[in-house]
């Protein structure tokens, strides 16, 4: 546990060093490096306990009521653990790259200390072991990363997007509140002393409002797709790789407390999960925005992460040991590498807007050529969410449908349904997912610039590519390892109290599958090697020319012809209208001879129009009449003391 | 003949499915109609060996109605230039099937739960016709045109017959004939507003009718 | 993995371009022609590769790697595929994801290298491909999910093993009839042929598959073709082993599947000549149509099975 204090330490001494720095350029290697520091100290713990090492629990004096400062690193910790200490230091990395520009401000300096605090409160959120503990390091998490939202705070846009994130993240924590003093009695507040509860039910609702607000999960993710964009996007990279997945790691551990799950709420996670992955994926097809669409789709795989475990659930509860392990295996490994994959797609949005000025799709295009490693590695990325194999992104999503498939198959009608409809809902949102991120990066990377912005971009620095790179190559390379992620993955799902006896002994039982999966990815490597080569060979000592796009003979074809981000996505959007409700701009061409005409359109949200924006209008509304109560005058606030005395007096000699 | 009966049942399901995607009215009147033939023809396959002449006469009966007269009806108000396609209906013809098929597992589920075994061989029966009710329905509510509505009303017909079919195995006669009594008359009445609507207004959709508010 | 696997393998892997050609020769002779001999793809491809190519300067490696990915994600859904009652070189549980998965590959790179020409019709064209084909994925889970209730596999080898002709006259067999037909449906849009797209049209506006190759030549433009007969076999196995569930051995299975093939080139090219076009718009309408087949089968296949 030790190795965890100390990065701790080192996190807050530095990013405090940082920020007060008067050194522009040390400012940001140090926060840098005190991050990278922290993320070995920390991995290599998580790799210890996840190979085996006994967990490790460590309690410090804390004077809070029912608080107590325990920490511990367990399985299920160093997962999430592992995740954030091999991406912090590469956003950390991107950072000190994209913040060049403005290092020499004081802006730049604090949001340092904001960042390193921010990756200190997500390490100690996922080694606390005491209820008060736990929800400080959330509150503080919620904070750091407020700020850190604020970043750009002279836009209005970023200053709504903070506000909806603050609001959001502290009704989740109100739920999270209610949910710790109810699990503990109001007596504890010790994970350990944490027993099953007489209520399940409502403790699992309260958890999954709380959780499920951090997570993203719609119909509560309406803050997302506001704070991920304004972000700077190393920020957004680590709060859309790591610190939503803690809502997940938040529903795991409730689980854990909460002893046998019913099958409700594993059909209350499936939905979620599913309409999440649905409407998740929409929304982002619906986005001109890259940082949006990104954000978007943070929500469709917060939801295939749901689904996963809310499959796991119900298949624990009918007794089916092979596909609850199945299922959680496959939401645990999703959870890996989305945090790769969606990391490295908001460093490669990064890179684009500081080169080329803007995300918005319909003004980029032609940037591989421009930017060779930022493209390349945008492209993997891309593939790997559309969960193509060999990339990483598949063997999650093959695990978690493979459970749908077998608890579809053998259990009974109420369970096919389950499945059934995870099947279709993700068979759906892949689908569309492929064709979402097909659309991003092609209309970003492909083709020929739109506007001049995109037309003058170059090349980000090494500091910003690297953490690419390797982000790219971990993706690449993800489904080849895929026995050794189920292995790692077998191991949580041993600890876990609530899966059936069976599962973590059946889950090594399936290698076949697994070695068939790795097999098949190693089979598309060589077979598009294979093909490659002998396209190389047949093209030697043929003729080549280069030309213009053909475009069916169009003698001067200018960028301005090419099909946009907006026109790709309109036939999924217009076909699903009730859901994208896209803000369509369109002036068509009229008359003999028509004025300019366009067509532009943007995916709207419906929860965020149609339930929050009138639901926080009455509250509102309700706050106004309250405030009425006070006038400011002293005569008035005395009435109302002496009420108050009185009306208690009434009560209390009733 | 029980692959028969069950054969006959989905192919009831699917006229369903094809009522709810086809947008022009003279391919949902030939659609309905083809269902209330195989309707007609489901008593035959479910009795087994005891074919009564009664219940040939009832199924030629119940047939000739549905196939021909009910259709001819509609065919004829529908006669007119703009007539024969819906225009813009409330709900899109696929968002109509995607419904159609969330309702699939609805109906199967209660039909299961009505505890209504059938005919030999036809225990999806009782799920079939609460899905035609269902479909005849969502096609009332997400339709405009004044024929699409009528066959609406002819689908749930259709499913009240099949329910009646799974509950009363032997005798449904009397409840089909009570019922086919009503519809007769509604379609006919039907048929001949239709054509008015149409004389008058040279239109057939239902929603302008609102305009007539004084 | 058996002699028969690989055999299968490779006689598709060298059979597959005849299928359009037979395919076209059935619409020649049903529009009173000759016809071009039906060994004509395999002409058509030994042009293509001995040819240059021009290359526009708007591309770069993604149009050269795009070809090479449709390939290998179509042949890599050959070596899961199973083909009557015969067992693929690589079967296990959960290989129809896979399945789909590798389609989805070489689907993402086709799209993807005709987005790198800039060209308005080949973005046309790639959006559209993108469109149906993500429409069509959930009605191939499905089905596949319903046959893998009526026969209790999990691997595409499995499930068209265990279908035989009794499957028919057992209670819920009509549910794998079902299937039949929305794999017919999804099988027909993803190859890009009537009623979804016209594989002989020549007028842009109206095209899917070929419009996102209006810029390949030479081995590009001979490597898409070859991908994309490939992926008729592919998908053509699902619907051909309804067609031939033979069982006895391997290699009369493979007989089986190889008259399959052929007979749904036929029936391909018969339906190309007596059907229309559908309005672009119609489409996704069709394609839910092929949903609901699925759906209707799954709820049949579950209901024979018992279950409560």
């Amino acid at each position: 546990m030790i190795p965890v204090l100390l990065a701790l330490l080192a996190l807050l001494l530095t990013g405090g060093l940082a920020a007060a720095w008067s050194c522009p350029r040390g400012a940001s290697r140090i926060a840098a490096g005190g991050t990278a520091v922290a993320g070995l100290l920390s991995g290599a713990t998580a790799v210890q306990t996840l190979a085996g090492a006994a967990p490790a629990a460590l309690t410090l004096p804390w004077s809070v009521p029912l608080g107590a400062f325990s920490m511990g690193m367990d399985p299920l910790s160093a997962w999430f653990v592992l995740a954030l200490a091999f991406l912090a230091p590469l956003a950390a990395v991107f950072g000190v790259g994209s913040l060049r520009d403005e290092e020499a401000s004081r802006r730049a300096r604090t949001a340092w200390g904001w960042f390193n605090l921010l990756v200190a409160s997500m390490l100690l959120t996922l080694t606390a072991r005491n209820g008060m503990l736990f929800l400080a390091a959330w509150e503080m998490m919620t904070l750091s990363s407020f700020f850190l939202v604020m970043h750009e705070h002279e836009r209005a846009s970023t200053r709504d997007a903070g506000w909806i994130y603050l609001v959001a993240s502290h009704v989740g924590t109100a739920f999270l509140f209610a949910f710790f003093v109810i699990l503990g009695r109001g007596t504890t507040m010790d994970f350990t002393a944490f027993g099953p509860p007489a209520t399940g039910g409502a403790l699992f609702l309260l958890a999954l409002v709380g959780f499920g607000t951090k997570a993203g999960l719609a119909p509560l993710h309406v803050w997302l797709p506001e704070a991920h964009p304004a972000a700077p996007s190393h920020v957004s990279a680590l709060m859309s790789g790591v610190m939503i997945k803690l809502g997940i790691y938040g529903l795991l551990r409730t689980l854990d407390f909460l002893g046998e799950p019913q099958a409700w709420w594993g059909w209350l996670l499936v939905v979620a999960g599913t309409v999440s992955a649905g409407f998740g994926v929409l929304l982002a097809l619906g986005q001109r925005d890259l940082k949006r669409l990104l954000a978007y789709s943070s929500v469709e795989n917060v939801g295939i992460l749901a689904a996963g475990l809310g499959l796991g659930v119900i298949a624990a509860r009918g007794g089916h040991p092979l596909a609850a392990a199945l299922a959680v295996a496959g939401a645990l490994i999703h959870i890996w590498n989305h945090a790769c994959f969606k990391s490295l797609l908001f460093l490669g949005a990064g890179a684009v807007r500081h080169a080329a000025g803007t995300t918005d799709l319909d003004l980029l295009g032609g940037l591989l050529k421009r930017m060779p490693v930022t493209g390349a590695s945008f492209l993997a990325g891309a593939a790997a969410l559309a969960a193509l194999p060999p990339l990483g992104g598949f063997l999650g999503e093959f695990l978690i449908l493979l459970a749908a498939l077998r608890l579809a198959l053998f259990g009974g009608m109420s369970e096919l349904g389950a499945g059934a409809l995870a099947i279709a809902g993700l068979g759906l949102a892949g689908g569309l997912a492929a064709a979402c991120f097909a659309r991003a990066a092609g209309m970003a990377f492909l083709g020929e610039p739109r506007a001049p912005g995109a037309a003058g971009a170059r090349e980000a620095s090494k500091w910003m590519t690297r953490p690419m790179e390797a982000l790219a190559t971990t993706t690449l390379a993800a489904s080849l390892f895929a026995p050794l992620a189920l292995r790692a993955a077998g191991a949580l799902v041993r600890n876990m109290s609530w899966l059936p006896d069976g599962a973590a002994s059946s889950l090594a039982g399936c290698g076949r599958v697994v070695w068939g999966v790795c097999l098949g990815s190693a089979l598309l490597v060589g077979l598009s090697a294979t093909v490659f080569l002998f396209r190389a060979r047949r093209r030697r000592g043929r003729p080549t020319r280069a030309a213009g796009t053909w475009d069916c003979g169009y003698a001067a074809p200018t960028a301005r012809m090419q099909y946009t981000a907006s026109s790709f996505s309109e036939p999924l959007t217009s076909l699903f209208r009730a859901v994208v409700r896209p803000g369509e701009r369109a002036r068509p061409p009229e008359k003999r001879f028509p004025a300019p005409s366009a067509f532009s359109s943007t995916g709207k949200d419906l929860f965020r129009g149609r339930v929050f924006v009138p639901v926080f209008r009455a509250v509102s509304e309700a706050a106004e009449w309250v405030r009425r109560l006070q006038q400011g005058r002293a005569q008035l606030y005395v009435l109302y003391v002496a009420l108050a005395a009185l009306a208690l007096l009434v009560w209390k000699l009733r | 003949m029980e692959t028969f009966a069950e054969v006959l049942i989905i192919l009831v399901v699917l006229t369903n499915l094809k009522l709810l995607g086809s947008s022009r009215a003279t391919a949902c009147i030939r659609t309905v109609a083809a269902q209330g033939v195989l309707l007609a023809a489901l008593p035959l396959v479910t009795s087994g060996d005891a074919i009564t002449l009664r219940m040939i006469a009832q199924a030629l009966v119940s047939g000739t109605l549905k196939a021909f007269v009910l259709p001819f009806l509609l065919l004829r108000a529908t006669r007119g230039a703009r007539a024969g396609r819906e225009l813009a209906p409330f709900v899109g013809y696929t968002t109509s099937i995607l419904l159609g098929v969330a309702l699939m597992p609805l109906a199967l589920a209660l039909g299961r739960k009505l505890g209504v075994t059938g005919p030999a061989g036809a225990d999806l029966l009782a799920p079939a016709a609460l899905f035609t009710l269902l479909v005849g329905l969502l096609i009332i509510v997400c339709r405009k045109q004044a024929v699409t509505l009528v066959v609406g009303y002819l689908a749930m017909e259709n499913g009240i017959y099949a329910m009646g079919l799974a509950f009363a195995q032997r005798e449904p006669l009397l409840v089909e004939m009570g019922i086919l009594l009503d519809v007769f008359a509604a379609v006919f009445v039907m048929g001949l507003v239709a054509r008015h609507i149409h004389r008058e207004f040279d239109t057939l959709d239902t929603d302008r009718l609102s305009s007539l508010k004084g | 993995m058996s002699a028969a696997a690989i055999l299968h393998l490779l006689i598709a892997f060298a059979l597959a371009p005849l299928m359009t050609g037979v395919a076209n020769r059935v619409k020649a002779g049903f529009a009173g022609r000759t016809g071009a001999p039906v060994l004509q793809p395999y002409y058509d491809l030994a042009r293509l590769l001995r040819k240059g190519a021009v290359y526009s300067t708007t591309t770069t490696w993604v149009f050269r790697l795009g070809p090479c990915l449709g390939v290998a994600g179509a042949a890599a859904a050959l070596v899961v595929a199973p083909w009557g009652g015969g067992r693929a070189t690589l079967a296990f549980d959960g290989d129809l994801l896979f399945f789909a998965a590798a389609l989805a590959l070489a689907r993402f790179g086709t799209i993807l290298a005709a987005l790198d020409t800039g060209s308005a019709f080949e973005g046309m064209g790639a959006s559209r491909e993108a469109t149906f084909a993500a429409l069509a994925e959930p009605s191939l889970l499905v089905g596949l999910l319903a046959l893998a209730r009526a026969s209790g596999e999990l691997s595409l080898s499995g499930i068209y093993h265990a279908l035989t002709p009794g499957h028919l006259a057992a209670p819920g067999g009509v549910a794998v009839l079902l299937v039949a037909a929305a794999f017919g449906i999804v099988f027909l849009a993803e190859n890009a042929r009537l009623p979804v797209d016209d594989p002989n049209t020549h007028l842009e506006l109206t095209m899917i598959h070929e419009a996102m190759a209006l810029d390949h030549g030479g081995p590009d433009l001979a490597l898409i073709h070859y991908g994309a007969a490939l992926k008729f076999w592919a998908l053509g196995t699902l619907v051909a082993g309804f067609v031939a569930p033979v069982h006895d051995g391997a290699w009369t299975a493979l007989a089986a599947i190889l008259g399959g093939m052929f007979l749904l080139s036929v029936a391909v090219g018969v339906a190309e000549s007596v059907m229309a076009r559908l309005r672009l718009a119609k489409v996704p309408n069709f394609l839910a149509a092929a949903f609901a087949l699925s759906v209707l089968a799954l709820l049949l296949s579950a209901h024979a099975k018992g279950g409560s």
